[in-house]
């Protein structure tokens, strides 16, 4: 063999005992609206400790019911408190591994700059064709739409809400403008502590339940050290900084 | 029954849009298929690729196109916008369009296939009979396309009955407009009512079974698209 042929081999060896060693990939579901900062977080907690993180995103009703039957996750980041809770009880996750990883703030948005006021008096003044929201029956930032609109009691704009089939959807109705506002997550229009375009109005929290969104690792993941090393990387400082820069809060 | 009055309601919008689907499709696609089936032009070939695209792509990629199309700021949102129609998005007439697009080819290709299998012999024959173009067709051609038209208005249908990809993403999800019966057992799946969700779902795999049982059936033949 020549030099730099056994120089290269040896390299390639040494990296794939290291890989042997420490590097281990954890199956990660999460939910649609938080998608953007579990990718940073994943990438600060692959620089850190070597583990990659494969993350699915999709709705959390859909997760769950992938869980139910089968699906290969280890960690699930729910948009909920009650889907992980079920699961609990259930048995299908590690005992005692819940714990709530973000408070989800809902905002009233639109691309337009402008067009939604500091106050969400655009609602009352009616003045739109659709107003985009997330399924109620099924993702929690849509639930905490219609607890608004029912609290400041609007029901004349319940005949314009389109549904999109979870918050990303919702999301993009409004980003494509074809309605021209929607509730949508915080997190979808807030980056490094500001809004990423257009205009908004951040519902006051006494208007919607607190969205708890809980994260749990499942049976699947029960032998995972990566899996166990990311739940400890998400209640760590690093990755609360990432999470609060999207504009979720943390649970006190 | 487990059905609730948001599934009916559901079923019902389903059979208008695949009703309308089918009779707007058997009018556009006639003419095309009859071109397609005669022409000896180079852009046979184009047109047929574009009429069969739906067949191949994930409906993800027509949705998503044509909510960005109709949409306020797209090309066709513009115009019906200035028409003072608003934009099609959410709307009945929207699903229709859109799924007019994605069961094109179902209807398109067994019409193609009856109008080629005529051959020029018996429009020849009727030719030196006198029978102008369109006596041609309507006394000759549709007689002899019959069952070609009839598996065409059956596929187009049943394509149209189990559409999800398009309606989920320019519908909106609304009850009695938007919300067809796939999207309908999405919304049960999601929300984990899975009582509702087999009732509808089961109905679904029954109605296509006995829509393709007597499809092929009553013609004798064996399976295939033509």
């Amino acid at each position: 063999m020549s030099r730099p042929l056994s120089r290269l081999f040896i390299a390639l060896s040494a990296s794939f005992i290291a890989c042997a060693t420490h590097a281990e990939d954890v199956q990660v579901a999460v939910a649609a609206n938080f998608t953007a900062p579990l990718q940073e977080i994943a990438a600060s907690f692959e620089k850190d400790t070597g583990n990659k993180v494969i993350a699915s995103a999709g709705p959390t009703g859909g997760i769950y019911t992938q869980i139910k039957n089968g699906a290969p996750f280890q960690v699930f980041f729910s948009a909920d408190d009650t889907t992980p809770a079920k699961l609990e009880k259930e048995g299908d996750i590690v005992p005692g591994s819940r714990f709530t990883y973000a408070i989800g703030k809902l905002v009233l948005w639109s691309p337009k700059e402008g067009y939604v006021d500091s106050k969400g008096a655009v609602l009352k003044k009616n003045a739109f064709e659709h107003i985009s929201i997330a399924n109620p029956k099924t993702a929690p930032y849509g639930l905490a739409a219609t607890q608004v609109i029912d609290k400041l009691k609007l029901n004349a704009i319940k005949p314009k809400i389109v549904e999109g089939s979870n918050i990303t959807q919702a999301y993009q109705f409004v980003a494509s403008g074809n309605a021209e506002l929607g509730f949508v997550a915080l997190s979808q229009v807030y980056k490094d502590g500001k809004l990423t375009g257009g205009s908004s109005w951040i519902v006051p929290q006494d208007l919607y339940d607190p969205i708890l969104q809980d994260a749990v690792i499942l049976n699947k993941g029960k032998d995972s050290k990566a899996a166990k090393e990311l739940i400890e990387y998400i209640k760590g400082p690093k990755a609360a900084a990432i999470i609060k820069s999207y504009g979720y809060d943390l649970k006190k | 029954m487990h059905l609730s009055e948001l599934d009916v309601a559901a079923i019902w919008l389903t059979l208008e849009l695949a009703t309308l689907t089918t009779a707007l499709l058997l009018c556009i696609g006639t003419p095309i298929a009859w071109w397609l089936a005669r022409t000896r032009s180079f852009l046979k070939g184009p047109i047929g690729a574009v009429v069969a695209l739906p067949l191949v792509l994930p409906p993800t990629v027509l949705g998503f196109y044509l909510l960005v199309f109709m949409g306020p700021n797209g090309p066709a949102g513009q115009l019906t916008q200035a028409l003072g129609l608003g934009t099609l998005p959410f709307t009945f007439t929207g699903l229709v369009i859109g799924s007019v697009f994605y069961s094109m080819p179902f209807v398109v290709q067994p019409l193609q296939n009856a109008f080629e299998a005529i051959g020029d012999r018996p429009l020849e024959v009727a030719a030196t009979l006198r029978a102008n173009a369109w006596d041609c067709f309507f006394t000759i051609v549709l007689p002899l396309a019959r069952p070609g038209i009839i598996t065409a208005s059956i596929l187009g249908f049943a394509h149209t009955v189990g559409e999800f990809g398009i309606v989920l993403m320019i519908g909106g999800n609304i009850p009695g407009r938007t919300r067809t019966i796939s999207v309908q057992i999405f919304n049960h799946v999601e929300a984990m009512e899975f009582t509702q969700a087999h009732w509808l779902a089961g109905g679904m795999v029954f109605f296509s079974f006995f829509v393709l049982l007597a499809l092929y059936s009553s013609r004798r033949l064996k399976p295939g698209l033509s």
